[in-house]
């Protein structure tokens, strides 16, 4: 029989990452508090491997602050369940645990969107947040051709990343329209961090061409990607590589306040603005609510975490800033919104359902997901649709389906158990 | 509008879609009407176990005469039906449960079906992953297993290709002649069949079938570790058990490699939501007779209802009160083993063709009692 981990926490934050832990931070020194993060380490996706950090780093002050209170970190668990008023089960290593809570702050971040061309299965054809956690836990890039394609902010990062690593980035393709970003471009000078951020990158990558509006069609090679070819709609394109990063911006990961029932609005949290989400006592903050990257994360985790232990006055103190973090928020939005000509990418034989191997055809003849899970097994695989869900949503119209316990899989054993009654209790 | 058929069909789960298709290819008009995904409902959420049951006599001569049909249908199925025959094993945990094993053997030699009689060490060799020191079992190596969302499709595509019509609206009622749909249109038939499962009597008030929620739970690829569909013959009594709820060992290998995880029955529950005190006792149970299941990853729970009648026969026939209504429902949890039976019987009473078994133990007025006899009850 394997372990059997039981904890009760006044306020538990499910995320580690920067809006988890400005909650932790924020509620800290007014309750029992746990922040739990399925990695091996806090930091999330963005200060993944950088926390703790050098003083100089973001996430340094976060760090210490984190470190002078009491929040208990939880590292290596994976929450699949809601079994029961006010709890989560969760899964590690060594077995079930039982986490408890008055409160709950739901920091669960975001993944990157992919969406299928011709070769994107081709092996080293990588997501760039992907290939950029692949190098932090070891993936030599030093001398390798990388073309970095898709959409978002998180483009021009990753590709500064890899060129620190010593790639040779041939270069980063935006599908954005050149308009639409040249709009965005403009409305960020109200975000002086962000120009100093960007201008950053800029200087990083110089020599890099930086193509805005460009968009990958079909990746080439015989069982690894050669090349990529790109177009504007206009010209074409072919690059020769050894990797192809490329996402296409990023969808919430909602599966867990969905399971709990919160309300969910263009497909983020709804939440009031003590970031409370439609169902008492549970509070999301960051990506969840709308993508807009470190500033509002970390604004929205703070208001989160105050809020969560009674402390209002300092939650409305940073409505400001949040206030303008949505702004950014919202014009990032507008601005990497896929274009409709990425809706043809697919070829007819193209998979998109990678688990399963369901072909761009057989998709097309279906009305819903529902439909198209239970006649192709579209979605019905290990990743249970985290990767095709937002394809299909894009390509075909489809929202999701509702949600059931496990959110993810989990060991037969682990799950027979969390069902036994307790009998301390 | 109002348009007029042969034939309508209400609901193209599997039952519906054998109905339809067998109408259609006895030269009917018939429209099919269905809101929602082919086959999705209980034909999605159940196993697609294709196994001969022996409850009664009419049950034997039922789930065995369909099992029949479908072995014909095989080869014509399309490869994503993933029909496949492992056989089943009833497995015996003690002495008491081997002589339920010769008890079955008996009957099912009568029917000329391929049994065997395993003992403890012979149940061991067939399926290295139960627990040791089980009695043994009986293998029915007859029985198939299926993907019933692909197959209901099928069948529907079957009928449709023989001039049937599918309208993808919701019934809102249905009698004397008539199918008002949720669009406002009136279709007209002299033959109406009410094939919507568990959700039967919304259109047929006073229909003695009731929805009995079963889950189901499916894991990762792990090829070979169950290579029969696995039942405990203590599965009888549980689901012979009318009113507690109740769960049963029984497992089934997916051609996928996947292994499908059942089985539990609850009357009285109508929320489709995962109940987590019955689906961990079903986990518990299937961890008793198959202890090495604890490290395969679990990917999948859902939940569906079964259309359960009073005498665990399904209704199949015209309804009593109303010359134009007739039911083909309450096949429990056999209504993917006895769809294309149903299919036959819906076809002789509606066309007058030969049938291959009797059709009174499951014609519907056995169930439905006079009022005085209700009133004095």
């Amino acid at each position: 029989m394997r372990n059997r981990n039981e904890y009760t926490y006044d306020v538990l934050v499910i995320g580690g990452g920067p809006a988890g832990i400005a909650a932790a931070c924020a509620a800290a020194p007014h309750a029992r508090v746990a922040i739990v993060d399925e990695n091996p380490a806090l930091g999330g996706q963005i200060w993944r491997n950088s926390f703790p950090a050098r003083q100089s780093h973001p996430s340094g002050p976060w760090h210490n602050r984190l470190q002078q209170t009491q929040a208990t970190r939880l590292h290596g668990l994976r929450v699949f369940d809601a079994p029961a008023f006010n709890t989560l089960h969760a899964e590690a290593p060594d077995g079930l645990h039982i986490l408890r809570y008055n409160k709950l702050i739901l920091a669960t971040g975001a993944r990157e969107r992919f969406l299928p061309f011709p070769g994107w299965t081709l092996r080293n054809v990588i997501g760039a947040g992907g290939l950029q956690a692949m190098v932090k836990s070891g993936l030599p890039v030093a001398g390798k051709r990388i073309v970095v394609a898709g959409s978002g902010p998180l483009l021009l990062a990753v590709a500064a990343f890899l060129k620190s690593h010593g790639a040779q980035v041939v270069a980063v393709c935006e599908q954005a329209p050149p308009r639409q970003l040249a709009h965005f471009a403009t409305s960020i000078v109200a975000y002086p961090s962000k120009i100093s951020q960007a201008v950053q990158y800029r200087t990083q990558l110089a020599a890099v061409p930086y193509r805005i509006g460009w968009w990958p069609v079909t990746a080439h090679g015989k069982s690894q990607v050669e090349s990529v070819t790109l177009t504007n709609g206009a010209r074409r394109l072919t690059l020769d590589c050894d990797f192809l990063a490329c996402g296409f911006h990023l969808v919430p990961n909602t599966e867990l306040p969905a399971l709990l029932g919160c309300s969910l609005h263009n497909g983020f949290v709804a939440v009031d603005s003590l970031q409370q989400a439609s169902v008492p006592n549970v509070f999301c903050a960051g990506e969840i609510t709308g993508i807009g990257g470190l500033d509002k994360s970390l604004i929205e985790g703070s208001i989160a975490g105050y809020a969560s232990t009674g402390q209002n006055s300092p939650a409305r103190k940073l409505f400001a800033k949040r206030n303008k973090a949505l702004g950014f928020a919202a014009a990032m939005e507008r601005a990497f919104a896929p274009r409709p000509e990425l809706r043809r990418l697919p070829a007819p034989q193209t998979t998109v359902c990678r688990c399963e191997d369901v072909a761009h055809e057989l998709l097309q003849q279906h009305d819903s997901w529902r439909s198209a899970k239970l006649h192709t097994r579209c979605g019905m695989g290990p990743c249970q649709g985290r990767v095709c869900g937002a394809a299909t949503e894009f390509l075909y119209g489809w929202p999701g389906e509702s949600i059931r316990p496990p959110i993810l899989p989990v060991r037969f054993d682990t799950l027979a158990e969390a069902e036994k009654p307790t009998a301390q209790h | 509008m109002s348009s007029n058929c042969d034939a309508i069909v209400l609901g193209a789960g599997i039952v519906g879609a054998a109905c339809a298709m067998e109408l259609a290819h006895a030269g009917m008009s018939v429209t099919v009407v269905e809101p929602g995904v082919i086959g999705g409902g209980a034909t999605a959420a159940g196993m697609g176990h294709i196994v001969v049951m022996d409850d009664s006599p009419a049950q034997l001569a039922f789930t065995h005469y369909s099992q029949q049909l479908w072995h014909v249908l095989a080869p014509q199925l399309p490869p994503a039906a993933e029909y496949e025959t492992p056989g089943t094993i009833w497995v015996a945990a003690d002495e008491v449960e081997m002589q339920e094993v010769a008890r079955k053997q008996s009957i099912y030699v009568t029917r000329g079906l391929p049994v065997r009689v395993l003992d403890s060490h012979a149940l061991l060799h067939e399926e290295p992953h139960l627990r040791p020191g089980l009695a043994g079992g009986l293998l029915v190596s007859s029985d198939a297993v299926l993907y019933p969302p692909v197959a209901a499709d099928y069948l529907l595509q079957q009928a449709l290709s023989s001039g049937a019509s599918l309208i993808r609206q919701a019934a809102l009622q249905a009698g004397e002649g008539k199918a008002c749909l949720a669009n406002g249109d009136i279709l007209s038939s002299p033959r109406i069949i009410n094939a919507l499962g568990a959700a039967a009597p919304s259109l047929a008030p006073g229909l003695p079938v009731h929805p009995r929620k079963g889950h189901l739970v499916i894991t990762d690829r792990a090829p070979g570790f169950v290579r029969h569909q696995l039942v405990e013959l203590g599965y009888v009594r549980s689901a012979g058990s009318g009113t507690a709820d109740s769960v049963a060992f029984n497992v089934q290998p997916r051609k996928t490699g996947q292994v499908l995880i059942g089985s539990s029955r609850q009357y009285n529950a109508h929320d489709k939501s995962v109940d987590h005190q019955i689906l961990q006792r079903m986990m518990q149970q299937t961890r008793r007779y198959m202890p090495g299941i604890d490290k395969l990853s679990v990917l999948r729970t859902w939940t569906g209802f079964r259309a359960a009648t009073p005498d665990k026969l399904p209704l199949i026939g015209p309804h009593p009160a109303d010359p134009t209504l007739f039911l083909a429902t309450g096949h429990e949890g056999l209504g993917i083993t006895t769809a294309l039976a149903t299919g036959k019987l819906i076809r002789h009473i509606l066309t007058g063709s030969g049938s291959e078994i009797p059709v009174e133990p499951y014609l519907p007025a056995r169930a439905f009692h006079p009022t005085t006899e209700t009133a004095h009850a």
